[in-house]
């Protein structure tokens, strides 16, 4: 029987198998940030071990960084306190850092993959669930938890329990309109926030395979939204061409070997899948999630569902109390529903591509009176890429707010918070209770529709914006 | 981490599905640097509410957190399964965990007991009509059991995992005693893989 992409991944990592451990597996990248690192390095310091690689770790600030005003102190005390420990545990353990106001300074999955770092066929892992961002390279990526970061620290490898493999196959063509983000809230509408936990899921099909690697990212971004293990795709002529000549890619006869070994990387046809979803991508249309959960998704234009309309008992009860915290109505159509703000920003959808997706719905409209609106690059690079391309500008005369890279309002570790009871789009991963601040009320949507939704005040799409 | 053999108290039914990590542990709590005093962000945003389970009086000094199903779900932060031990818990009960949470309880002596819905209901039905009812739950055995209501259920956990709780043993000490293979792997990796500097 032949093997999945997942399972060649994973065996080219193994650095000991058996004797009743989970394999140990090399780690090829270590992605750190401020939040969940200063307990590993005090870790280190109390154990006196030293890091085994710190050319293969690599440091940015993202998750607390103000957007404005960088230039100015952080003004939180707290935040300030975790970064300056950052910057000081990378300064002792020699890791490169990437700190606020560096051009190449962003949010953690958007930095790597655009430096070249996130190749396929590695093993990357970051203390940040949205690590699974770096699958899209065909790469084994996950998040892990604080431990962790101190075990890749000290050792380079972490053990790993066997996954299960899970295929998610995307047919046809999306219609005019739909996206990436649609595709992945479509799947969760599908499968649900459980859906895929103990697996490693690749995602394929000719809907997949059309996707450019900015669209692959926000798919496997998503992935630990199932709960998936990890989220990846095959790499091919796409990954080639977005990597070749990035500053960390292969070069001149690296870059053939390379390109060959890549080239094994991918399921083999008669293997087998312990679970398969399959999804008819021509039915994708723009969605947005309504409750609480990012299972929880409608398309644009339907009804608020209700209760009633699960059979699973805990979905109802879930559905119940999502409906009280989003203040909503049963059947309340969202094109009725307004909305208080708009965020365009987050490692789900802050790169180049989308913010030209949304500048392309704005140009030549205004926000709606009254909105407030954000849009933040992922990263030093895109945003100097945004402007030579005039993107600021055009999201500039619309009336939106444009700012410094970073975290920012995905979940509010900075000052870009929601107040109790507002109301947003944002183009961002979860819609949890008090993600974006507290009581704040959460709607996931693709960039394009977070756009058209500035502009009509209401949840909208392009095409309402033509009507 | 310290050993653990086996878990034995009361429990606190917190009935409701998918109470995410933001949930445990609201992200301004993150940005801390310490490791301990997570006690006082557990579900900080539900504890102003004094119906919240939690600060009902008959469930104060409880070691068993029940949960509904998905519980843990979302962000890595390792600081959920510190809020909740530090509050006092020594196990938590669901039918699903988040996979990262469940993964950062083992590496912490957090006993992550995943067992069938039709159980957890049972137990948290057990623990609504008797707060006093006493629960025990055995990492050797794998085991959770409430005697007085006739329940008892089996739960999986990893032969490995049970050595380090049983014998609160370090990760980190255990995978250097591999360092021989991990140098020979690394010896042999391709040398166009990148580096960071």
């Amino acid at each position: 029987m032949g093997k999945t992409l997942s399972q060649k991944v994973w065996e080219q990592h193994v650095v000991r198998t058996g004797g009743g451990q989970p394999d140990l597996l090399y780690i090829d990248l270590h992605l750190i940030h401020e939040v969940t690192s200063p307990q590993a390095f005090d870790g280190l310091r109390i154990t006196k071990r030293p890091v085994r690689r710190p050319d293969l770790t690599i440091s940015t600030e993202d998750h607390n960084i103000p957007t404005k005003d960088i230039h100015l102190p952080i003004e939180d005390p707290v935040s300030l306190k975790q970064v300056q420990t950052l910057r000081d545990n990378c300064k002792e353990f020699d890791i490169r850092l990437f700190s606020m106001g560096d051009p190449n300074n962003g949010i953690v999955h958007v930095v790597g993959p655009e430096l070249g770092l996130t190749q396929p066929g590695m093993t990357v892992v970051c203390g940040d669930s949205h690590t699974s961002t770096h699958g899209a390279f065909g790469a084994i990526a996950f998040g892990i938890g604080t431990s962790e970061v101190e075990h890749v620290l000290a050792t380079q490898t972490l053990p790993q329990p066997a996954q299960e493999t899970m295929s998610i196959t995307v047919n046809g063509e999306l219609p005019e309109g739909s996206t990436a983000k649609d595709v992945v809230l479509a799947i969760l509408g599908k499968v649900g926030t459980g859906g895929g936990i103990g697996a490693i899921a690749e995602f394929r099909g000719p809907v997949i395979e059309a996707l450019s690697m900015e669209g692959r990212m926000t798919v496997c971004n998503m992935a630990i939204e199932f709960g998936a293990k990890a989220g990846l795709i095959a790499p091919d002529q796409t990954t080639f061409d977005y990597l070749k000549g990035r500053p960390h890619a292969p070069a001149g006869d690296d870059w053939d070997t390379a390109v060959a070994a890549w080239t094994e990387l991918n399921t083999d046809d008669d293997a087998v899948f312990d679970r398969e979803v399959v999804l008819d991508g021509s039915t994708i249309k723009p969605h947005v999630s309504w409750g609480t959960n990012p299972g929880q998704v409608i398309e644009v234009g339907a009804q608020i569902p209700s209760p009633s309309d699960f059979a699973d008992p805990a979905d109802q009860d879930a559905a119940q109390r999502a409906l009280e915290y989003m203040g909503f109505e049963a059947g309340t159509p969202t094109n009725e529903i307004k909305v208080d703000t708009v965020f365009i920003g987050s490692c789900t959808n802050s790169r180049i591509e989308d913010l030209r997706a949304a500048a392309a719905v704005v140009k030549g409209h205004k926000v709606k009176d009254g909105m407030r609106t954000l849009v933040v690059p992922g990263s030093g690079l895109v945003k100097a890429q945004a402007i030579e391309e005039g993107l600021d500008q055009i999201f500039l005369e619309a009336g939106f707010d444009w700012r410094e890279p970073g975290c920012s309002m995905c979940l509010a570790m900075n000052p870009d918070k929601l107040a109790v009871g507002e109301r947003c789009a944002s183009t961002s991963n979860r819609n949890f209770e008090g993600r974006q601040g507290r009581g704040g009320r959460t709607h996931l949507v693709s960039p394009e529709v977070a756009a058209a939704t500035a502009i009509m005040g209401t949840f909208a799409t392009p095409a309402d914006l033509e009507a | 981490m310290d050993a653990v053999q086996v878990v034995q108290g009361r429990a606190v039914p917190l009935n409701r599905s998918d109470v995410d990590t933001d949930q445990i542990i609201p992200s301004d709590w993150l940005k801390r640097v310490e490791r301990t005093g997570f006690e006082k962000g557990l579900f900080s945003e539900w504890r102003d509410d004094t119906s919240f389970v939690l600060n009902q009086e008959e469930y104060i000094g409880a070691n068993i957190l029940l949960g509904g199903p998905n519980f843990g779900t979302g962000s890595s932060r390792e600081h959920a399964v510190w809020a909740i031990q530090q509050y006092g818990f020594a196990a938590v009960v669901s039918s699903r965990f988040g996979p990262i949470f469940k993964n950062n309880c083992t590496k912490n002596g957090l006993v992550p007991v995943e067992i069938d819905q039709e159980t957890v209901a049972a137990l948290m039905r057990a623990v609504e009509d008797d707060p006093d009812l006493e629960i025990t739950i055995d990492v050797a055995r794998r085991s959770i059991e409430a005697p007085a209501v006739d329940i008892s259920a089996h739960f999986e956990l990893s032969a490995s995992v049970i050595e380090r709780f049983l014998e609160g043993l370090d990760d980190i000490g255990i995978t250097m005693r591999s360092t021989d293979s991990i140098d020979s792997y690394e010896s042999n990796r391709p040398p166009w893989k990148p580096v960071t500097k």
